[in-house]
């Protein structure tokens, strides 16, 4: 698994001689047609990804190539066997000199390659059938409908739609969400990983428990641990509302808790007897989860696959980005790059969009100035380098990322006294360049309190997969149209005006355009990444490329998009109005 | 704007004497009414609905010579669907009565403006049928046929032709067309104003601004009306509320079943073109595109039928009038995308408006006439299916003629009202269903065509056995019926693929079903049979049969008797089978949609006192037929009695136990001339004589089989069935059942007179078997029926019924042969030599195939399979 994170475009941390990052915007397909990766850097991956499928190739090159291509073209795993042999059989078994001559070129090479594919298939170009395209899509999506009592939804949340789309093999995003039992609100997030997905995992699993734990009120803490101690059954403190998919680890249960429990017993030491403010319980709470995962690390733990595991976390990375929701206060706290962006509808009935986190990333010059401040002014040249962390890391905050926050010694120790797959591991091994005064990352998180007014219909929670192909604006927009239902458009009505056939003919094929893609789906996530991957240069989506982006095999698609998660919650305005109103 | 449309501004002018008479104003001006015309307190006859239909009624009621009449409309006149309607007359129909009904309309538009000096707008400007495919061009060509022989001029044209009739049209995706010259364009306002002044002329009172709350009954037969302005007696009452027609059924406290339900239905008009459009020029229909084209002052009128209608007043929301339904355009995007591939050039022509105007449909896209079979003098005409104008004039004239006669001219069974029951008139069945029928009006009429909504509604209670083995259904009166088998592995095309005018899917499955039944056994579920028993307390049963029905009913007990039920013109109201179950009592088993017009029928004529039971006991039993030659072996074994011919010799009936079961009625009859048994079993016993039957069977080679097996079966054996051969305008006599009916049993019947008169004078028409002689079963068009007979190169009938016959490895065709004077086209008798010598040709879309004529079946072929004495010429399905 560590293998491939070198793969990781969000950190370029590959031993031997540096390789530069590269921007994803400038890898994503143009008007439709493929474009190619600027960086010929990328053509490298390619090829360390070949080996595995290339010895399959004498056994494809017995068949016709170009039977199993057109049949296999709708099974994604078979595709992607064929489609790789074929590529080492054109580019890199049979001509080895073109090799070299396709990483000077690599745009050619590219195109060659779409084109010897082509060629070896049937002239007829396939692609994923509408039904194929929505089997992939909806195969993550989950709704959750806050549960109505008496007739009515008491909640300010009506329910929220979540989704995700991997590009990387597995997915390196986690989402979570949950209702907390003992205190009131709601908990989303979004959880981005790199380097694996180990990090993502934990968070995605122990987050919302340390913020459900900064939120009890002292008297509960205390009933908790009484229960532990007498081994009474333990209070519900969380709702989850996962997806099948969504899985949690049955070994570390133990060790988390055990790690949970020392935290709430800090907390009932400390009673400060005051009630718990939820900015600061979100803060506390994603600081303590961060020193947990960096001391388990440290610590060890005897049995062999829950020592792999937490250092395997701990050297991996996340960002996260959570809502807390509780009536009209609704609480986003932000660690990295993903985004929370507020959906607000105007009175004309237009849709805006209102960002509720700051990207911590080189893009955000308090960020960057944060991180200047921290250390010293001689590091302040090698501190961010082509938008990165010591010109290595994306995100300027995350989770996990020890190789940022240990001190190089801590780092050696623990590789060298941990299991031989770490210590085997180059990446692991490898130090940062000028790595002078760790820590340079935290996992602190910007809380922003935004109070909810009737107009805000919304949330959007997505990692930075949604926010590098569309914009805010966009995004409140489509969601916007998609839960209050674009098929009830205005009804046309020629009334006095002069309208030609044809022109109401147009307007009518457009209209209809909009709407067929707002009826395939259920869940407004699922629309959205369908809009996001899709969305052609009129903001509609074209099929023939969401087809063509949904087939690519898994290490190309890494190259075109990243993995995808994003949580919609609608809001109930009525709720929201009426609260409001109790205040005034 | 409507008022220009429908010019009845320019009407009023014209006609003061008529405003006068019905005294209601026709201005929309904002003045205060004038005090209406009281209500006479009686009349012959109410008609409710002063739409197309209601005048029509009106107008050929007071033609026949009745004058007591009273037209009441809730609105305006020719304010409803009537005023929105696109106003084309197009005789181009699939149906034969339907054809009938349309041509009858042109002619009698044509000559309405010179009869009452109202102008109608008529047009004469031909129609053309567009084709897209080749499927569409064979029904375009079939119904060319039957236009020729009736003597409306046709032609299948190429689309070159059809371009130098209609410049504007797109062609390059058409294989063909059909150019109908005599089709008319006409204001539909304007001829049920027309219709109205007429009517109005021959003494029938016309008020508007009046509904009809409800219609009152007592014992059975109405009594009078009861309106918002008061209460009128009458001995009739004429339903044709057009989309209203249901509400207004159900409204009295006898309630009268008219399943009809409205959909929107949009068609758009726009300004005129820059070179207005004539006024003569060819009306353009696109079955393909789902729209008909007409020109409209200059521009055009352009509507149709989508494949997702929108169903409307489900809940029964009524309206005085229908102007305030809304456009919706998008709904309309896939009408106007047909209509711009079809003329292209018209993209920039302006838009004036999109109509919505509801039209009414009815569960079969037929509509419905007759009297009702719940309320004498209860008449209906209503649920045109959107072709109003087209058989307005004609049904009109049919029902009035049933009123005024006791029958129309003409065989309107498709349409009669009886045809349909209480079963089909749940709203959300008519809802699903119309939904349904409004996409087909478009949509290509193919044989064997099954209805796929507002099914499973009545199922035998072997229906989930019978489906796990793999069979297929077809629905009958709402009875889910089996057509075949697909035997385990092997996978029929889907129903959309599957429709077509060649050789079907199912050929060779059908194929073994029906050499089971030739050479070992077979059991078809033939329960949705109508089966009645009638029993009296004395002689009164028998008495009263035997003087409804043409054969003679006083045999023995246990005796099984084929017999019509004959209309006093000798023509089969129904043909049924009687078994004698005990000297008082009969069972009586009839085709499935007899149901409603037997019952009927019977109790309007059965006397009605309480001696005399009859009970429809169709639910009480399942019916399975055994047929094969070794049906006897496992009937036998199964109930350890002697079935032998010697015991149980045909046409007999006997009850008897089968496995464990006791009570089956047993009958030696199967409905195909092949040796077997019916079994009439109580349905409790149902699955457990279906289990004991399949498992004895076992050995015998059992096997299920469907109604198409049954189909092929019978027609080889020249088995008529009614509803398709046979109608209340055949006569025994005409089909050579001559040995059915006991002219001399020594008591009198209805029908025996006329039955008489044709057994001295010969019969106009006989009924005949077609061998279809060159006939390629695996390339040339099938065979359906309606298609048009031809001896010696002259039309001398058309087909009613066809089936493939795997015994002679034929196409067999039934049909009537009528003889027509060369010289004047005068009907002549038919006599046995003018049936056999004569060189026959069957027309089937244009393709003429020579045939073979036979009067009676080949019963040489068959005579080593069949037992002694199987004389059973009786059948009961139709497609």
């Amino acid at each position: 698994m560590l293998a491939a994170s070198c793969c990781d475009r969000r950190m370029c941390v590959c031993p031997g001689p540096r390789r530069i990052g590269y921007s994803f915007r400038s890898v994503k397909c143009l008007t439709g047609s493929w474009a190619i990766p600027v960086r010929s850097s990328r053509l490298p991956l390619l090829s360390d990804a070949m080996p595995a499928p290339a010895h399959l190739f004498p056994l494809i090159r017995n068949c016709e190539i170009g039977r199993i291509c057109s049949t296999v073209c709708y099974c994604h795993r078979k595709h992607l066997c064929c489609f790789s042999s074929h590529f080492a059989h054109g580019h890199f078994r049979c001509a080895p000199q073109r090799k070299f001559a396709a990483l000077c070129r690599p745009k050619e090479n590219f195109n060659q390659f779409i084109h010897a594919r082509d060629y070896a298939s049937t002239p007829q170009r396939f692609y994923l059938t509408p039904p194929q395209v929505n089997s992939i899509l909806k195969a993550n999506e989950y709704s959750f409908k806050v549960p109505e009592f008496d007739g009515k939804n008491i909640s300010s949340v009506l329910g929220f739609d979540s989704n995700q789309l991997p590009a990387n093999a597995p997915i390196e995003d986690r989402r979570s969400a949950a209702t907390c039992l003992q205190t009131r609100g709601m908990l989303l997030g979004v959880f981005d990983g790199h380097a694996g997905c180990a990090c993502a995992q934990a968070v995605s699993e122990r987050l919302f428990y340390y913020i459900a734990v900064s939120l009890l009120p002292h008297e509960t803490l205390l009933e908790i641990e009484n229960a532990v101690e007498s081994g009474r059954a333990l209070l519900p403190i969380l709702q989850w509302h996962k997806h099948p998919n969504d899985y949690f680890s049955k070994e570390a249960s133990k060790l988390y808790f055990n790690s949970l429990r020392t935290y709430w017993q800090e907390l009932i030491d400390l009673n400060s007897g005051e009630t718990t403010d939820v900015k600061e319980a979100l803060i506390n709470a994603f600081k303590r989860l961060d020193n947990d995962i960096s001391l388990e690390a440290q610590v060890g733990d005897s049995n062999s696959f829950l020592n792999y595991l937490v250092l395997r976390v701990a050297f991996s990375g996340a960002t996260a980005c959570v809502a807390h929701v509780d009536g009209v206060d609704l609480h986003v706290a932000n660690t990295g790059d993903s985004r929370a962006m507020l959906g607000v509808q105007e009175e004309d009935g237009s849709w805006s969009a209102i960002n509720l986190s700051y990207d911590h990333n080189a893009q955000n010059e308090h960020e960057v100035e944060r991180v200047k401040m921290e250390h010293p002014k001689s590091e302040e040249k090698s501190l961010v380098k082509q938008d990165r962390l010591l010109g290595l890391l994306m995100p300027f905050r995350a989770f996990g990322d020890v190789k940022f926050k240990w001190s190089i010694e801590l780092q050696k120790r623990v590789v060298e006294s941990g299991p031989d797959q770490l210590n085997d591991n180059e990446y692991t091994k490898f130090i940062p360049p000028n790595y002078h005064t760790p820590p340079y990352l935290t996992a602190e998180p910007e809380v922003i309190h935004h109070k909810l007014r009737p107009q805000d219909k919304f949330l959007v929670l997505a990692t930075d997969g949604l926010w590098e192909t569309m914009h805010r604006q966009d995004v409140a927009r489509i969601v916007g149209e998609y839960l209050t239902g674009v098929h009830h458009q205005q009804p046309i009505a020629v009334g006095g005006y002069k309208v030609t056939l044809g022109q109401m003919h147009g307007l009518l094929t457009e209209r209809r355009a909009r709407i067929s893609s707002v009826f395939e789906d259920q869940n407004a996530a699922t629309h959205l990444i369908r809009h996001a991957v899709g969305n052609n240069e009129f903001g509609t989506v074209d099929h023939e490329r969401l087809s063509k982006m949904l087939s690519l095999p898994e290490e190309l698609a890494r190259m075109y998009r990243d993995d995808i998660t994003i949580i919609v919650v609608q809001f109930n305005s009525h709720v929201v109005g009426a609260c409001q109103n109790e205040e005034l | 704007m409507f008022l220009r449309l429908l010019s009845d501004v320019r009407w009023r002018a014209a006609n003061p004497r008529w405003r006068r008479m019905t005294c209601s104003r026709r201005s929309t001006s904002s003045t205060a009414e004038p005090h209406p015309i009281s209500l006479p307190a009686q009349a012959q006859v109410v008609i409710c609905g002063g739409g197309i239909v209601g005048t029509s009624v009106a107008y050929h009621l007071s033609k026949l010579g009745w004058k007591d009449i009273v037209l009441l409309e809730q609105g305006r006149l020719a304010a409803g669907t009537t005023r929105f309607c696109a106003g084309i007359v197009s005789t181009a129909r699939p149906v034969s009565i339907e054809l009938k009904m349309a041509d009858y309309s042109n002619k009698l538009y044509q000559q309405l403006e010179q009869e009452t000096g109202i102008k109608t707008g008529y047009m004469k400007t031909g129609s053309i049928s567009l084709a897209q495919t080749q499927d569409r061009l064979i029904s375009l060509k079939r119904i060319a046929s039957s236009l020729n022989v009736m003597g409306i001029p046709c032609e299948i044209i190429t689309p070159k032709q059809a371009a130098q009739l209609h410049p504007l049209i797109n062609i390059h995706d058409l294989v063909g067309a059909m150019y109908v010259p005599g089709d008319a364009l006409v204001s539909s306002a304007d001829v049920s104003l027309a219709l109205a002044t007429a009517a109005s002329r021959n003494g029938v009172q016309i008020h508007e601004r009046t509904s009809v709350s409800h219609v009152l009954v007592q014992k059975g037969r109405v009594t009078g009306v009861e309106t918002d302005r008061g209460q009128i007696s009458c001995q009739y009452f004429v339903n044709c509320a057009g989309q209203w027609a249901y509400e207004l059924g159900l409204s009295g406290e006898e309630q009268v079943s008219i399943p009809v339900h409205a959909c929107e239905h949009f068609y758009l008009l726009t300004y005129p073109l820059k070179e207005p459009l004539a006024s003569s020029i060819p009306t353009i229909v696109d079955p393909d595109g789902r729209i008909y084209i007409r020109s409209w002052q200059g521009g055009i009128l352009s509507g149709g039928f989508e494949k997702n209608p929108k169903p409307l007043f489900t809940e029964g929301r009524n309206q005085l009038e229908i102007q305030n339904l809304q456009e919706d355009w998008d709904h309309f995007e896939p009408l106007l995308s047909a209509l711009l591939r079809r003329m292209p050039g018209l993209e920039a022509l302006q838009i004036m408006q999109l109509v919505n105007c509801p039209e009414t449909f009815t569960p079969d896209m037929r509509c419905i006439m007759g009297e009702s079979p719940t309320v004498q003098g209860y008449f209906v005409l209503a649920g045109m299916n959107s072709a109003g104008i087209s058989y307005g004039g004609g049904a009109g004239k049919y029902l009035a003629e049933w009123m005024v006669n006791g029958y129309p001219s003409e065989n309107v069974w498709p349409l009669d009202l009886k045809r349909f029951g209480t079963l089909q008139s749940s709203r959300t069945f008519l809802r699903h269903r119309v939904m349904e029928v409004m996409p087909l009006i478009c949509d290509l009429k193919v044989p064997r065509w099954d209805f796929q909504t507002g099914r499973q509604l009545r199922t035998s209670p072997l229906y989930d056995r019978l489906d796990a083995q793999g069979a297929r259904w077809m629905e009958k009166h709402g009875f889910e019926r089996v057509k075949y088998f697909v035997p385990p592995g092997k996978d029929l095309l889907d129903l959309d693929q599957s429709k077509t005018f060649y050789k079907p899917d199912w050929f060779d499955i059908v194929g073994s079903e029906v050499k089971c039944c030739k050479e070992a056994v077979c059991v078809i579920d033939m329960s949705s049979f109508t089966k009645f028993e009638i029993s009296s307390t004395g002689d009164q049963a028998l008495e009263s049969l035997q003087y409804l029905f043409s054969n003679d009913l006083d045999v023995p007990v246990g005796h099984v008797v084929h017999t019509g039920m004959l209309n006093e013109k000798g023509g089969y109201e129904n043909d049924c089978s009687i078994a004698r179950l005990n000297k008082r009592s009969f069972f009586m088993i009839s085709p499935t949609d007899q149901q409603v017009h037997c019952w009927a029928w019977l109790k309007n004529r059965l006397p009605s006192n309480s001696s005399l039971a009859m009970e429809d006991v169709t639910w009480k039993y399942t019916a399975l037929n055994l047929i094969g030659p070794r049906a006897v072996d496992v009937l036998s074994e199964l109930s350890y009695a002697p079935i032998t011919p010697e015991h149980f010799p045909s046409l007999f009936c006997k009850e008897m136990s089968v496995g464990y079961a006791n009570g089956i009625r047993v009958m030696s009859i199967t409905h195909t001339g092949e040796p077997g048994f019916m079994l009439y079993i109580p349905i409790e016993y149902a699955l457990h004589v279906y289990n004991e039957v399949m498992n004895m069977g076992q050995k015998y080679g059992i096997r299920n089989a469907g109604y198409y097996a049954l189909r092929s079966l019978r027609i080889e054996k020249f088995f008529a069935f009614w509803g398709q051969d046979l109608d209340a305008f055949t006569t025994p006599m005409e089909c050579g059942r001559e040995f059915q009916v006991k002219l001399e049993k020594g008591m009198e019947f209805i029908g025996q007179e006329a039955l008489l008169e044709q057994k001295q004078n010969g019969v106009y028409k006989r009924f005949t078997m077609f061998i279809l002689e060159d006939h390629d079963t695996d390339m040339d068009l099938w065979p359906w029926w309606g298609e048009p007979i031809f001896r010696n190169g002259r039309y001398v009938g058309k087909t009613t019924s066809s089936a493939y016959s795997y015994t002679l490895e034929r196409h067999v065709c039934l049909g009537f042969v009528q003889h027509f004077d060369e010289k004047t086209g005068e009907e002549l008798v038919v006599t046995t030599d003018f049936i056999n010598q004569g060189e026959y040709e069957i027309d089937i879309a244009g393709q003429r195939f020579q045939a073979k004529a036979k009067l009676y079946p080949f019963s040489s072929l068959f005579t080593h399979r069949r037992r002694k004495d199987e004389m059973e010429l009786s059948g009961y399905q139709r497609e």
